[in-house]
């Protein structure tokens, strides 16, 4: 503890110190989740009754698009990065990051990312308005010239997330203090190493598929058009071989933290450890090969339709396994229900119902009726909302006090979770509804039998919006208040990083800790 | 089990707040609102996969009763406040293996009628008839393969309706202005493809999704048994008007089907007749405002001021206001530089081609005071 952090804009600016960077991650997710919530909430105000009142056709796709790549790359995966930045090293007894000057990079590069992506929003033609899964030709004969700017924006991004993997990756091989063996780490920090392997894999088969749409746009190649001797549907592969790992990097840390969580408020060990990190490397490895499940319709094979159906029927299984031993965990506990348990508590059940619409859509012939319809938009809401939302929430409140020293208002908290839940369920669950009815995704305009759902999902989308708010508001005034809050914080909460005192100083486990 | 099960889920489900949406409410017909689940449909695919649906839903609400039932009774009985004591176990193989083995019993159970649904979805052979379906932005074109019909369809909504100028019909954005004819009973293949991007052709009573490829041709097929109306909607994003192109079948008896192609054939030849004919400045103007507000008012606006810079405006542009020959080209060939700009050469009649050449030239302040003849446009395309 022999010197603190630097004075001013410095700082932040040179920092290599883990608690710095996550912090800044957490406030630049924050920051990215209110902008492609705004995104949203122009969405829901069109989509209120039918007719156009707010947007035209084309500001509406560049709405739907933005809303979705803000979401995915700048709020939930930075968020999780942030967490991990805070917690990994605490929770392993490591002094640092194993990479520090790496760390700093991979941040800052984050915020010129998301500014080149916003400004296309000023651009002649437009932001890209392809939607956030940019199917060829729409994305490359068709797009609209900020597309490239778009390109460049998601090379940045995965760097970024490239760099990060590694840093974790080397972190947790390396820096575990003596006797953390890996079947002693938190299911956190085990999510995590898992999520970190996954995005190495991926994050470059991105990067191949935007510059394969690059060479298709600038250079004369034709990867994706028919004409040229190319292939659209190869595009909607290669983004799905990237895609699909992609929407557990989503989730897997998510477990991790619920993990965290419930066990603390049950006042009981977590369930079946072992089984749960079996669990988390099954799903890992089964979402590389059932990507073409988002394909169903684009006229695969028969054997190949029936391939994809079956591997991701058995996704259900590891995924089953996680809830039940959730559950287990909770049940004959002592259960107390301060705001990260609610959210943790939610997580389980809308996270499930959100599995049980995934289940649905394995199905490959009822995917004819449901695909590109608003029952898809409800299910990856279902999971992506409570799924990675909520458990970052959950998170946030679960460690804030470790990481500011001050206890947060407990009414406010359970406030916000209420409006919240609220708000969400209002949201997406009339969805389902209006998918199987018939209403088409991103489109922004109805016909009058979808009217209903449409405008309760657009009063939910508002509520969970002020939700937000009373987050933000509740996050600050914690950081500001003097209420102090202990080292262990909750009761008898199990970890390394409730052994040092909160606020966590500057620089912990200079020296490893001792485990028992 | 299962079959018992849905018949007596499935009436509760619906009685619920309102009966199952369809999209075969014909004009008269109000709106069905509050609609909560999928059509059954009106052919044997689309009632297979409403089977498969319902099975896979109340397995999931089975489940989910249990599962959360667990996790309630949990919740409220092992409270601390209640004055619960934490018990500390926290491993057992037995449970791991019983709620990994039962779900995925449950899984094979499915994954047999899935298969069996799927592999009839994909029998293509052996069709009584033929139709190619191109997807366009933002059209679908029909072609009866060797009837010698084929038209295009496209949303005749008004832009009144749609910018909440006057009262929405309650067909309002599902309704074309030539829909697809199809005879009931008769096994019909769809090859589906497309001219631009990708779109995706869907009729939910069919139970029929297609992804349109440019360049490549999927196959499905129906078999419709109930004589009606359908209504459906393009499902991939295909763009800016992606919203905006619906699908309409119509499902006739055979004779009435007969009756119909026939009449589609002679006007397809009196068509191409007037392709000869000469036309007065007047009739060419008035035509060719009809078609400019059906093929091009999408993208270059009432007004022809266009959505600069991707679909620029006819209004005062070099290509209107310049040679005949540069005008034409673009409009049959399309734009070499902007692929927004369609090759609309085999999208429209000669007539059609003549008369919106001259109503593009003479509106919008153009003034140009020249026009163009159908036997112009067939030179042009040679």
């Amino acid at each position: 503890m022999a010197h603190g952090p630097a004075k001013g804009l410095t700082r932040w600016l040179y920092t290599t110190n883990h608690k710095d960077i996550g912090s800044m991650y957490l406030w630049f997710s924050f920051a990215m989740f209110l902008l492609g919530g705004v995104f949203a909430l122009v969405i829901r105000a069109e989509l209120f009754e039918p007719g156009l009142q707010i947007v035209e056709p084309e500001l509406f796709n560049q709405m739907t698009t933005m809303h979705g790549l803000i979401m995915v790359f700048g709020a939930v995966m930075p968020a999780f990065v942030g967490l991990a930045n805070w917690m990994i090293p605490m929770m392993i007894g490591a002094p640092d990051m194993a990479l520090p000057r790496m760390n700093n990079w991979s941040f800052w590069i984050l915020p010129f990312a998301f500014a080149m992506l916003t400004g296309t929003l000023f651009m002649d033609g437009g932001a890209p308005n392809f939607g956030w899964t940019f199917y060829a030709p729409l994305s490359t004969t068709y797009a609209p010239p900020s597309v490239t700017f778009f390109i460049f924006a998601v090379h940045i991004m995965g760097a970024s997330s490239i760099m990060g993997s590694i840093n974790i990756i080397a972190t947790i091989i390396n820096l575990r203090a003596p006797g953390m063996t890996y079947m002693k780490m938190p299911l956190f920090v085990w999510t995590w190493l898992i999520t970190a392997y996954l995005l190495i894999a991926v994050m470059p088969v991105l990067a191949g598929v935007v510059t394969m749409m690059l060479f298709d746009i600038h250079f004369g190649t034709s990867f994706f058009d028919a004409a040229g001797g190319g292939d659209p549907v190869l595009f909607q592969h290669v983004f799905w071989f990237f895609g699909h790992p992609e929407v557990y990097i989503m989730i897997l840390p998510a477990f991790g933290i619920v993990s965290a969580i419930i066990p603390t408020f049950a006042r009981k060990p977590l369930f079946g450890y072992s089984s749960m990190v079996y669990a988390t490397s099954s799903i890992a490895f089964l979402s590389f090969v059932v990507w073409a499940h988002h394909m169903f319709t684009v006229g695969m094979p028969l054997a190949g339709e029936l391939a994809f159906m079956y591997m991701t029927m058995l996704i259900a299984v590891p995924t089953g396994v996680k809830v039940f031993n959730w559950i287990a965990t909770m049940f004959r506990g002592s259960m107390t229900f301060e705001t990260p348990m609610l959210f943790s508590v939610a997580f389980v059940i809308l996270f499930s119902i959100g599995g049980f619409s995934g289940l649905m859509l394995a199905i490959a012939p009822a995917d004819f009726q449901y695909h590109d319809t608003y029952f898809v938009v409800a299910h990856f809401h279902y999971v992506l909302v409570p799924g990675a939302i909520f458990s970052i929430t959950a998170g946030v409140y679960y460690w804030l006090p470790k990481w500011c020293g001050n206890m947060y208002n407990e009414t406010m908290g359970k406030t916000h979770f209420w409006l919240a839940f609220i708000g969400l369920n209002l949201t997406f669950f009339p969805m389902h509804f209006a998918g199987l009815a018939g209403m088409p995704r991103r489109i922004p305009d109805y016909n009058m039998m979808f009217a209903d759902w449409n405008m309760l999902s657009s009063i939910g989308a508002f509520l969970f919006a002020g939700a937000q708010i009373l987050f933000l508001y509740n996050v600050i005034a914690t950081i500001r208040s003097n209420n102090k809050a202990t080292a262990e914080v909750w009761e008898n909460p199990e970890g390394l990083e409730w052994t040092v005192p909160s606020p966590a100083p500057y620089h912990t486990f200079s020296k490893p800790p001792k485990l028992s | 089990m299962l079959n018992r099960a849905r018949s007596l889920f499935c009436p509760l489900l619906v009685a619920v707040c309102s009966t199952a949406i369809s999209m075969q409410s014909s004009a008269e017909e109000e709106v069905e609102r509050w609609g909560l689940n999928m059509t059954e449909g009106v052919t044997a695919t689309s009632r297979n996969i409403y089977g498969l649906h319902m099975d896979i839903l109340i397995w999931c609400c089975v489940i989910g009763v249990v599962v959360f039932g667990v996790m309630f009774y949990s919740m409220i009985m092992h409270r601390k406040s209640r004055g619960a004591k934490a018990d500390n176990f926290h491993e057992s193989t037995t449970l791991e293996i019983i709620w990994t083995v039962i779900p995925f019993a449950i899984l094979i159970i499915m994954a047999f009628p899935a298969t069996t649904t799927l592999k009839e979805i994909y029998d293509t052979d052996e069709a009584d008839m033929d139709i190619v379906i191109t997807g366009y932005q933002w059209k679908w074109k029909y072609e009866y393969l060797g009837q010698d019909v084929s038209f295009f369809s496209l949303l005749t909504t008004p832009s009144s309706e749609i910018k909440n100028e006057t009262a929405k019909n309650p067909n309002y954005l599902l309704e074309v202005d030539e829909p697809l004819v199809i005879p009931i009973n008769k096994k019909i293949r769809f090859l589906i493809t497309a001219n631009d991007v990708i779109h995706s052709w869907w009729v939910p009573a069919l139970a029929v999704k297609k992804d349109a490829i440019p360049g490549f041709m999927n196959s499905s097929w129906t078999r419709v048994d109930v004589p009606g109306i359908y209504r459906g909607q393009c499902a991939e994003l295909c763009g800016k008007d992606h919203g905006f192109m619906p699908i309409v079948v119509k499902a006739v008896p055979q004779a009435e089907y007969d009756e119909w192609i026939t009449k589609r054939r002679e006007s397809a030849a009196k068509l191409k007749a007037m392709a000869n004919q000469t036309f007065t400045f007047d009739e060419l103007y008035t035509k060719g405002e009809q078609v400019y507000n059906t093929a091009c008012v999408a993208c270059h606006q009432p007004g022809g001021v266009g959505i600069p810079p991707t679909f620029p405006a006819i209004k005062g542009s070099l290509v209107a206001t310049g040679p005949i020959e540069g005008h034409l080209n673009m409009v049959i060939n399309g734009s070499s530089k902007n692929p927004a700009m369609a090759a609309f050469g085999e999208q429209l009649s000669e007539v059609d081609l003549a008369a919106v050449v001259t109503y593009q030239r003479n509106a919008f302040g153009n003034n140009m005071g020249d026009s163009v003849q159908p036997i112009d446009v067939l030179k042009a395309k040679q």
